[in-house]
């Protein structure tokens, strides 16, 4: 399983890269892996905001349904609209064609709650245990 | 947790094992989308050895099947198998099963495992007469071969003529040196074989197939592919679709009922119904809103009454979302919309002919 060390994460496998006062969230390499094939994503709107652990759309396979959660707050500035038509790509690629939405961030404070890619790498273990 | 011969080989192949109805079963190997395509277009082997099997013989055999039935066992020659529900006396569904001739006074009945000791204990319980009931669901595996390429697979593995099989017969015969029960019989709706044979081969049988099928692009499929594969299908599950509080007319089933047989259990429910109509129908639908209508959603029809959606699922080959519903007679037509709520969010959806799916002849 693949954990990036550039990114931030949660321990409900969200992922976010921090590129100043802008986030950019998809669903880490672990959390697809357990859903497996996605075949639907359902993704807020450009100028929807939303709270730290508040949750802003869901992810679903052939067998499950996963809600995704804000790592950060912030405001959407951006939706990606390939994950909608080709859900697939949240399997092929988590961190990258397969991002979900670009946030501006309101507190950056807010960063010091997420886990380093060490930090969530040692809870998905433990998850496992 | 209940295991079938087969366990050891799935855990080695990867498989993703869930609990259902109590046994240890795969789920899935590399993904139920791609194990549910290969079945369409190639082939997939499912180990169905959770299935139970329960043997009827005597003389008697067959008056206790025509009375604890609704199909008419007695058209059933020697070789032949036919789909048909266990009754209750609410004209509903102690089961659903597949109940195959062996002999003049031998039936055998593939029932679902969650059902086994139920079907055991109302079926010996309505005996009479000269006829012996016995749960045999240990001395049988059963593997599911389906799709196209499956008789293409097979028949270099045995010298049974396969293709002399009609849809819905079987023969017995040697099958990679097991003694077996070979049925062309599925619940994917694809061509396919049904096997069953001695839990001593199981290994050795599963192996064999697999590399026997590689070539053709045959692969495991665990039951999360077999559950979208049988929606597609529309065939019912029971537990979701059907179960002792839905009658057989209700299920759409009626063809199933026999009514020129004579008595059976739940029969007089059922004339009443054809009689008055029935109240509810099961039916099919697809999403016309963005979303996947799961098991048990609520759904709300526009005259404020509600139900729920009895198996919803997207599905691989036709790439949608469908599902299937028990909604009141006036509410049954293809085309008709109702409201399904998925998590919150009221979705439309309409209901469509069925099957969903249906494979070229």
């Amino acid at each position: 399983m693949k954990t990036p060390e550039n990114l931030l994460y949660t321990k409900d496998h969200e992922w976010i890269l921090i590129e100043g006062e802008f986030g950019t969230v998809g669903i880490t390499d672990h959390a697809q892996h357990e859903l497996g094939d996605v075949v639907f994503v359902e993704l807020p709107k450009a100028g929807d905001a939303f709270e730290l652990g508040q949750p802003f759309g869901s992810v679903e396979s052939v067998k499950a349904v996963s809600e995704i959660f804000c790592p950060i707050s912030g405001e959407v500035t951006e939706v990606n609209k390939t994950v909608s038509e080709r859900p697939e790509i949240v399997n092929s690629d988590p961190y990258d064609d397969g991002w979900m939405i670009r946030l501006k961030i309101r507190d950056p404070k807010e960063r010091d709650q997420l886990l380093t890619a060490a930090e969530y790498d040692a809870w998905v273990y433990q998850d496992k245990s | 947790m209940r295991e079938t011969p087969l366990n050891r080989i799935h855990r080695q192949m990867g498989a993703r094992m869930v609990d259902f109805a109590g046994w240890d079963m795969p789920v899935q190997y590399d993904g139920p989308i791609k194990e549910h395509v290969a079945v369409r277009q190639a082939a997939g082997i499912f180990d169905v050895s959770h299935m139970g099997e329960i043997e009827l013989k005597g003389p008697d055999a067959l008056p206790l099947l025509q009375k604890i039935t609704s199909n008419d066992a007695s058209l059933l020659q020697t070789g032949q198998a036919q789909y048909s529900a266990l009754m209750n006396p609410h004209g509903a569904f102690v089961d659903d099963t597949l109940v195959y001739r062996r002999g003049t006074d031998h039936f055998f009945l593939c029932v679902n495992a969650g059902n086994r000791e139920k079907d055991f204990g109302w079926i010996s319980e309505n005996a009479e007469g000269d006829v012996t009931v016995e749960n045999t669901s240990d001395r049988y595996v059963q593997l599911a071969i389906q799709g196209p390429k499956a008789i293409e697979i097979l028949k270099s593995l045995t010298p049974v003529r396969l293709d002399k099989i009609p849809y819905y017969w079987f023969a017995e015969g040697d099958f990679l040196g097991a003694p077996s029960i070979l049925s062309r019989t599925g619940y994917t709706g694809e061509d396919g074989f049904e096997i069953y044979f001695s839990p001593e081969h199981a290994e050795r049988i599963w192996t064999a197939i697999i590399e026997a099928g590689k070539p053709h692009g045959l692969i495991p499929a665990g039951l999360a592919a077999r559950n979208t594969l049988r929606l597609e299908a529309k065939m019912a599950l029971y537990g979701n679709d059907i179960d002792d509080t839905t009658t057989v007319l209700e299920a759409d089933l009626g063809w199933i009922i026999k009514w020129s047989k004579g008595d059976f259990i739940g029969r007089s429910v059922l004339e009443e119904q054809k009689a008055k109509g029935i109240r509810r129908k099961l039916v099919g639908f697809e999403m016309v809103d963005p979303g996947i209508a799961r098991d048990h959603y609520p759904v709300h029809l526009d005259d404020g009454r509600s139900s729920q959606v009895s198996s919803g699922s997207y599905v691989p080959f036709l790439q949608k979302s469908i599902g299937l519903v028990y909604l009141p007679r006036e509410y049954s037509a293809p085309g008709t919309e109702f409201l399904v709520d998925i998590r919150g969010k009221k979705l439309r959806a309409r209901v469509v002919p069925t099957p969903f799916y249906k494979r070229a002849r």
